[in-house]
């Protein structure tokens, strides 16, 4: 279709499984930490696992922040990649750092009561409004989630999914997307997912 | 609601996918990729993929396969094996792995938990225990080492002791595998999967023992671990892994179902 498709360079770990589930849905893709590459991409995607602290550091070591902040086309945040767009997180030693604030909210460790962490496994998904995002993906479907840290229900949240208490699984604010779980990893519910986002 | 993991297991020897009993006598299975490709397809939750002989042999074997497993599955997959240091773990990272699981090595410097979990963060961080009944003593007795069996030993921790020890330096899931379960085919160890349950507060698996479906129903229900291991009875075809979720929903036991969804690209 002719899109130029990057996924930003955060230097974490699952780029390659992002990259491929693209690649899976017949589009071509491009790792990058250039500015004007990202920048002239028509789709962007940015990935993370990790620690939110470690990421914020390799993105400052990149100079990315400002790359980021100022991105006008569709961006979709996975995982700790969609964390890193609200404001700050509780995730590090001292109990907050900052993010890249490209919406507002604060991402808080979970509160699963008895439950254990991380949340790690299936889990199903309900969508709070519409967006063109979940096109096609019924509520209580089940995608694949691994974490520890999420953001709670809020104004942003586009859906939501429940572990001992309700959090957002997804974020939508202007151009920019976030999902805490992995699409990537999650069968045809996630090829579906960003199949919608590649088509927005 | 979080369903509980249906987790073939492949034990991967030279980029062949084999199956020993009781950590025996391999036998050839098929070639990885296809194999997982294939499991994707049946509606497995996740994948788990031994490399049975790199600790004991002391080296690390080639793991490209890892890269050609991440571009044709969808679905999570965690790579055991040889894994000795924050670099191998990063390049089974990179290549598209989701998770690391670590047994031997772990046992040997337990401070490489601590340096995963900084480096990677908890989500990737799996350890794998071999965990034995020893009926003259009474303990469950952890052993290392048991992918060749003229080097397997025992080491000086009781299970509970190491399961504790391994959550405190940052381990985020534990696959437990009950070494007198293995490849019988008699059912998951009940008894000290549920012992272990209540010293195990990050997601436990249970590894050993799967013959029947009641056997997945049992260990969910009476030891509530979080997903369950299995290699044989899949790859000999003895449980379709359909037959086995529907069976395990229709007693309740929340499992993955998968809709059907809109149009593609």
């Amino acid at each position: 279709m002719g899109q130029r498709i990057v996924i930003v360079n955060t230097g974490c770990a699952n780029i390659s499984s992002v990259r491929f589930a693209l690649e899976r849905l017949g589009v071509s893709v491009e790792v990058s930490s250039e500015d004007n590459v990202i920048k002239s991409a028509d789709k962007v995607f940015l990935p993370g696992v990790g620690s939110a602290f470690a990421a914020m550091q390799s993105i400052e070591a990149k100079n990315l922040t400002a790359t980021l902040q100022q991105l006008t086309q569709p961006v979709l945040g996975v995982c700790l990649g969609m964390q890193l767009m609200v404001e700050s997180s509780a995730e590090s030693r001292d109990g907050n750092v900052n993010c890249l604030g490209l919406m507002p909210g604060r991402v808080e460790r979970l509160k699963a009561g008895d439950l254990r962490l991380p949340h790690m496994g299936w889990n199903t998904v309900k969508a709070q409004s519409d967006s063109p995002l979940f096109t096609g993906i019924p509520d209580d479907t089940y995608f694949y989630f691994v974490h520890s840290f999420a953001v709670p229900v809020y104004e942003r949240t586009l859906a939501s999914c429940e572990y001992g208490q309700p959090f957002s699984a997804a974020l939508e604010y202007k151009n920019y997307f976030g999902v805490q779980f992995h699409p990537e990893r999650s069968g045809e519910a996630g090829a579906q997912l960003l199949t919608n986002f590649v088509n927005m | 609601m979080l369903a509980k993991r249906i987790i073939p297991c492949l034990d991967v020897r030279d980029g062949k996918v084999v199956k020993g009993v009781q950590f025996r006598n391999h036998e050839i299975i098929g070639d990885i990729v296809p194999l997982a490709e294939q499991y994707a397809k049946a509606g497995a939750d996740e994948l788990v993929f031994y490399d049975i002989t790199a600790s004991s042999d002391q080296r690390v074997v080639d793991k490209s396969w890892v890269s050609r497993i991440a571009q044709v599955i969808d679905i999570p997959f965690c790579v055991a094996g040889g894994i000795k240091s924050v670099e191998d773990a990063g390049r089974i990272l990179e290549m598209g792995a989701d998770k690391i699981s670590v047994n031997s090595p772990a046992l040997t410097a337990p401070s490489l938990i601590n340096e995963l979990h900084d480096v990677f963060g908890q989500q990737c961080v799996v350890i794998g225990i071999d965990s034995f009944f020893n009926e003259a003593s009474g303990h469950y007795e952890v052993y290392k080492f048991t992918g060749d069996e003229s080097r397997t030993q025992q080491t000086q921790w009781q299970t509970q002791d190491w399961i504790a020890e391994v959550q405190q330096r940052g381990a985020g899931e534990i696959v437990l595998n009950c070494m007198n379960q293995d490849g019988v085919r008699k059912g998951y160890d009940i008894a000290q999967l549920k012992a272990i349950r209540e010293v195990c507060n990050v997601p436990l698996i249970a590894s050993g023992g799967a013959g029947a479906i009641e056997h997945f129903a049992d260990v969910f229900k009476q030891a509530d671990v979080d997903g369950a291991l299995a290699a044989s009875v899949f790859h000999k075809g003895i449980i379709d892994m359909q037959e086995l979720k529907s069976a395990l929903s229709a007693q309740g036991i929340p499992m993955r179902k998968r809709h059907s969804l809109g149009e593609g690209l």
